[in-house]
Order: C-alpha cells, then sequence, then structure tokens
C-alpha cells in the first residue's frame, strides 16, 4: 500500500490549494472549474468576468502542459457510451449543485462552508458506489 | 490587469497540480473511488494537500477586507441545503465513477488522451447546458 502513496500526490494537491489560495486572496474569487466554464460558456459576463475566467482556463492548459508527458499507462479501448453518460451526469450535476471537485471539495470544505461538505460527502459516496457496482458487474477491472 | 495575471498563475498552478499529483488518470480516479475494491489510496494525499492548504490559507484570506486586487470576496450565496445540491452532487459522483473524470482533468486529458476527450469534453458541456436550463 504504501508504494502507492507517492509524494508527487502530495505535492500535486498543495499546488491546487495554493491555486485556490491565490485566486482568493488576490481576485476574491473561487477556484471553481465548472463554474469558471459554465459562466464563460453560457452567460453573458463582461470584458473582466470573461477574461479572468478564460486566463484561469488557458492557465490550466499551460500548467497540466508544462509537466507532460505522463508516465501512466493510457487507457485504450474504453465503452464511448459510458464516456458520454459521464460527461453528460458531470456537466448536469456540477451545474444543479453548483460545483465539482474544485469548488466545493477544494474551495468550498476549505471555506467550511456546510454545502460544499455535504456536496463532497455526497459525491464521494455516488462515486464510490458507481465504481463498485461497475466492478461487480464486469465493466472495470 | 493584475486581476487577469493572477488567474492565469491560478491556473497554471491548478493544472500542474492535477498532473503532477495523477488526477488526471482516470484508472487511477477510479481506483481511489473502489474503497471496497483494490483500493488505491494515493489521492486522499491530493484531496488532503489541497484542503490543508485552502483550510489554513482562508483562515488569514477572510480576515482581510477585501481581496487585494478586488473590491469584494464573490463567495457563494447559497447557504441552505436543498434537494438540488443533493441530486447534482449524485449526479456529479455518478459521472465521476462511470469515466474517472471530473471537469478540471477531463479538459486537461484533451492533451494526454484526446481520443476520450473528443467525447467527454462535448459531453460535458452539454451536460452543463443541459443543467443551466434547470439552474434557478
Amino acid at each position: 500500500m504504501l508504494e502507492s502513496l507517492p509524494i508527487e500526490a502530495l505535492y500535486g494537491g498543495i499546488l491546487i490549494g495554493l491555486s485556490a489560495a491565490l485566486l482568493l486572496a488576490f481576485n476574491g474569487r473561487i477556484a471553481g472549474i465548472s463554474g469558471i466554464l459554465y459562466n464563460l460558456l453560457f452567460n453573458n459576463l463582461n470584458n473582466y468576468d470573461r477574461g479572468w475566467r478564460l486566463a484561469f482556463l488557458i492557465g490550466l492548459f499551460v500548467g497540466g502542459y508544462m509537466l507532460l508527458p505522463t508516465d501512466f499507462a493510457l487507457r485504450e479501448g474504453y465503452s464511448n457510451i459510458l464516456l458520454i453518460l459521464s460527461g453528460l451526469a458531470v456537466g448536469i450535476g456540477t451545474r444543479i449543485g453548483n460545483g465539482c471537485t474544485s469548488g466545493h471539495g477544494v474551495c468550498g470544505i476549505g471555506l467550511l462552508a456546510g454545502r460544499s461538505i455535504v456536496a463532497t460527502i455526497v459525491f464521494m459516496a455516488a462515486g464510490i458506489a458507481t465504481v463498485t457496482i461497475m466492478r461487480l458487474s464486469g465493466l472495470i477491472g | 490587469m493584475n486581476r487577469i495575471v493572477i488567474a492565469l498563475i491560478s491556473g497554471i498552478l491548478f493544472g500542474a497540480g492535477l498532473v503532477l499529483s495523477q488526477m488526471v488518470n482516470p484508472q487511477k480516479v477510479q481506483g481511489f473511488l473502489d474503497l471496497f475494491g483494490n483500493w488505491d489510496p494515493s489521492l486522499v494525499l491530493v484531496m488532503g494537500g489541497a484542503v490543508a492548504v485552502t483550510l489554513v490559507s482562508s483562515r488569514f484570506i477572510l480576515k482581510r477586507k477585501t481581496p487585494i486586487f478586488a473590491d469584494r470576496f464573490y463567495m457563494a450565496l447559497k447557504t441552505n441545503i436543498d434537494a438540488r445540491l443533493i441530486l447534482g452532487a449524485v449526479l456529479f459522483g455518478t459521472g465521476w465513477g462511470l469515466s474517472g473524470y471530473c471537469p478540471g482533468p477531463g479538459l486537461i486529458n484533451a492533451m494526454i488522451n484526446p481520443s476520450e476527450a473528443i467525447v467527454f469534453i462535448p459531453a460535458l458541456i452539454i451536460g452543463g447546458w443541459i443543467g443551466q436550463k434547470y439552474s434557478a
């Protein structure tokens, strides 16, 4: 079990926490990726509100790109049906629930927001239930 | 302009953190969610590290009356736990388990595993659009 606890996971988590702290301290904004993405795509925003969200998302790709290539084996042959159902459920769920892993799980819990603590417990439980059912039914290894 | 630069740097840190921590590896995420099977606990460190930083930093940040470059803190207005929050979290968690992608890692996978991202990202955007229609 210990060899599957790479220190990079902790460093990565700290970077994510610093990202959220920076955005809150300087701009007063929550680093919630679903909210940033959907507000940018679907809401009429002024130039500044569009600009910072676009800058954040560009940064997300730049920061990820800086650490590529990854050394893990890519998944191949995964079901497109599962990917589509997943994308739809994640999109609908994060929009009506006002947040995802970042907004609720990282920022909201850090702020001790009751809604975020509840949402995180619920989405973790739903994720665990889903993966358990998928494994038991042979959909994943 | 200052705030745009901050947002860019914040995004860079976030993207780097997601790749460094392997949150962008959907098989690892599914292993993390497989609590009753062959559980991979390493992503506990990701959430733990991130939340440790936000828990501590938020205490200091919110002592200020305003953010350094903005006129106020833009916090979520809602505080009540309603059915929409629970339903949304159930749907999100289910979707997260189905693929191993939450929104950030799903987007970054356009550069890692584009054959999955080209299917997942449009569905993610359509899902958000549907959710938006049912948002208060």
